[in-house]
């Protein structure tokens, strides 16, 4: 075969990096969920891997992360004077980290994670017999 | 018709066929949580009809039609994947195990037990 050719491997093993790029920013949202900052500038965004499908020349697809970006999510504002971060209006803001949605996240990450490791060892005992043929 | 054909019949051009769309599911499966991602399959009876011709298998591949259309335009079902990477591996299994018989038979052919 010439040209650029992704094997299984390639394939199961690309995707299982991929989400665990994404089970990363997860935790890292989850670590940062509850934390606050005295503006608006300063408070953590939940960070978003965006996933891009990556094509090899026989049509076979691989994923690969793009970038890992902030969420467009404003943190919210609450009114807390006795916080030693709070601005001169009593003001601090909250990490803009949705907790539900991480966690569900999380699961899906796990379980996709889970799928492309059950493909990567059907695929291995698939050669593994075909490398036995006829003995 | 193939030169592998005399020797190891259909079953050798199905494990090809099988390989391939065992990649496609891979392929499928990997791609779950990318947002546009358009799943595709292998028409297995009509790739195989083209490989037999000799011709390129290319005209057999067809996206799937989703049967719940998800927000992002990603059209990759677990379920629906997963049942055919299943059967997928188990007719690779058995193309297998024709060929190994095969094989086996040739050899004790050549050796003349």
């Amino acid at each position: 075969m010439n040209g650029n050719a992704f094997s299984v491997f390639d394939i199961s093993g690309r995707a299982m990096s991929a989400q665990l790029v994404r089970l990363n920013t997860t935790a890292s949202n989850l670590a940062n969920a509850g934390t606050v900052a005295g503006s608006e500038a300063g408070a953590f965004r939940s960070l978003k891997p965006v996933f891009r499908t990556v094509m090899d020349d026989f049509g076979r697809a691989t994923v690969q992360v793009d970038q890992v970006t902030a969420a467009k999510i404003a943190p919210s504002k609450r009114h807390d004077p006795t916080n030693p971060l709070a601005d001169k209006d009593g003001n601090v803001w909250e990490a803009a980290v949705d907790s539900a949605a991480e966690l569900v996240e999380m699961v899906e990450t796990a379980r996709q994670y889970q799928n492309n490791v059950q493909v990567l060892e059907t695929a291995k005992g698939l050669i593994n017999e075909t490398l036995r043929m006829g003995q | 018709m193939m030169a592998s054909e005399k020797l190891f019949g259909v079953h050798a051009t199905a494990l090809q066929l099988r390989s391939q769309r065992m990649m496609m599911l891979a392929s499928n499966i990997a791609n779950a949580a990318t947002p546009n991602y358009k799943a595709r399959d292998l028409d297995f009876s009509k790739a195989f009809d083209l490989a037999r011709q000799g011709g390129s298998t290319e005209g057999a591949v067809l996206y799937r039609v989703p049967v719940q259309s998800s927000l992002d335009g990603n059209t990759v079902e677990m379920a629906t994947e997963q049942t055919a990477f299943a059967e997928n591996a188990l007719a690779y299994r058995s193309s297998l195990s024709f060929l190994s018989g095969r094989v086996n038979t040739l050899t004790r052919a050549i050796k003349g037990e």
